[in-house]
């Protein structure tokens, strides 16, 4: 019983974990959402465009784009956060005068983001048929306008599930930027977790924390799998009791 | 259907080659304003790449295009386009927008015309087609019939001078069919001049000024219907005659 004991309060202290949860709420949730949100966001933007790269005509182009893609994708997320937080802290605070690790941070995470969503966004654009792009430029649109409104959309559509998942890593790999050194005030869920688990020699702030996080990412999943679903069926539509109908439309009489 | 601003087209001694592969080898072909020419032949004999080439989605080796008697092959290639309207095998319908956002996405982006305008005139065109009240549905719920309507439509909003259609009736149900050979039928009648590669022998016997028999990147034969189909000359199209009829 001793054993069970001192399980039940290493891990769940219910008390110990009542006290970190407000300080997790009110500053540990909005910066992690912060620094998931804003990377997320640039990691789009910048996925996208190596998306473009990486199917474009241009041979130069699409190497830029793999070799981009390769470094950042095959490099672990505390290697590229750790070279571009503290090798790049002293410029910025030397042009800047600020020492707030976010900036560096979301650079970081966008910049592995990228890497992964380029390939998604590519995958997607890549899986469109060819007919698509024949068929916009056949009614005059140029190559780029054709990628513009008829593939890239039907390209992002497929992909939103996996767009999602890549959120939710994103939620999870914020947790790596308490390695910059943050403020009180700047603390995302992990780190205040940690910080209670290291003054108590407790671990339940940790089970806090990690409760947090999946109630940030277990609904993600879900709608994952709600639009995948939907992606797979299509939006329910009445059928209308006409269709024999259209044997007989105007362009059939001669 | 009438009143179309359509004009000649003329393709000269078209040649392409696909790496060592010579898929066109110096095609004539000429479409008086106004009137259809059908291009028939066994498959892989390069009919749809001529098409193809002659609206420069590819870009021929050597040769001419000409459309109403002024060489294109200088011009902007995506004007040349607008001017050329193109039904396919596979509709080629955009799965993510309605079917008038499909026929009105060039009128608004490439005529520039104003949305509501735009839409006016896309529900005009699928009225002739006989789709209007299908305007705000999605391709994927139309019948391939009807998704070929939506297509020819497309086409046609551009007010093209010249229409292709690639074995437009070869993805369909054979019920389909009918409704959608009815609507080319109609658009030769008032006055479009058409492309049409098929294999529906009836249509292009029936409805076609010209008939066109290519095989391996020639033309082997061509004239009116009548003098091919009673009476080939060459024992491919006699060949050819006899497998598909």
């Amino acid at each position: 019983m001793d054993a069970l004991d001192q399980l039940a309060k290493t891990f769940f202290d219910w008390e110990a974990m009542a006290a970190v949860i407000p300080n997790m709420l009110t500053v540990g949730l909005p910066n992690t959402l912060i620094l998931a949100v804003s990377s997320g966001v640039l990691g789009c933007i910048l996925g996208m465009v190596l998306a473009i790269m990486g199917t474009s005509r241009s041979t130069p182009l699409r190497v830029l784009s793999r070799i981009y893609t390769d470094i950042f994708r095959g490099v672990p997320a505390i290697v590229v956060i750790l070279l571009i937080g503290i090798g790049l802290g002293p410029v910025i605070r030397q042009l800047t005068g600020s020492t707030n690790p976010f900036p560096l941070g979301i650079l970081a995470l966008t910049l592995m983001a990228s890497a992964y969503i380029g390939e998604i966004f590519r995958s997607g654009i890549q899986s469109v048929e060819k007919g698509q792009l024949e068929a916009s430029r056949a009614l005059g649109f140029s190559y780029n306008s054709s990628m513009r409104l008829v593939v890239i959309p039907q390209g992002i559509r497929r992909v939103l599930p996996a767009l999602v998942n890549q959120f939710i890593s994103l939620i999870k790999d914020s947790s790596l930027i308490y390695l910059l050194g943050l403020l009180a005030s700047q603390r995302e869920i992990f780190r205040i977790g940690n910080d209670a688990a290291a003054n108590t020699g407790n671990l339940s702030p940790l089970i806090a924390a990690a409760a947090m996080y999946l109630v940030l990412t277990v609904p993600l999943t879900h709608l994952v799998n709600y639009i995948d679903n939907r992606l797979r069926t299509g939006r329910p539509e009445k059928k209308q009791p006409d269709d024999a109908a259209a044997l007989i439309g105007k362009g059939a009489q001669p | 259907m009438s009143d179309f601003a359509s004009g000649s087209l003329t393709g000269k001694n078209l040649h392409l080659s696909f790496g060592s592969n010579h898929v066109l080898r110096g095609i004539d072909l000429h479409v008086e304003k106004g009137t259809t020419a059908s291009v028939i032949g066994p498959s892989g004999s390069g009919k749809s790449t001529l098409l193809r080439v002659m609206n420069r989605l590819i870009e021929p080796d050597q040769g001419d295009i000409l459309l109403d008697g002024r060489s294109v092959l200088k011009d902007n290639p995506d004007e040349l386009r607008q001017r050329i309207g193109m039904v396919f095998q596979q509709f080629n319908l955009f799965p993510h927008k309605t079917v008038v956002d499909n026929v009105s996405l060039a009128l608004r982006k490439l005529r520039k015309l104003p949305a509501e305008q735009a839409r006016a005139e896309a529900l005009e065109q699928l009225d002739l087609v006989g789709l209007k009240h299908k305007a705000d549905a999605r391709p994927a719920n139309l019948s391939g019939g009807q998704q070929q309507r939506v297509a020819i439509a497309r086409a046609l909003a551009m007010k093209p001078e010249v229409m292709f259609f690639d074995e437009a009736t070869s993805a369909l149900d054979p019920e389909l069919v009918k409704g959608v050979l009815a609507l080319m039928a109609d658009l030769a009648t008032g006055g479009m001049t058409m492309v049409v590669v098929t294999h529906e022998m009836g249509f292009s016997r029936n409805v076609s000024d010209t008939v066109t028999f290519m095989d391996a990147g020639v033309v082997v034969e061509s004239g009116p219907p009548e003098q091919l189909f009673t009476n080939p000359q060459t024992e491919r199209l006699q060949g050819f005659l006899s497998d598909v009829l």
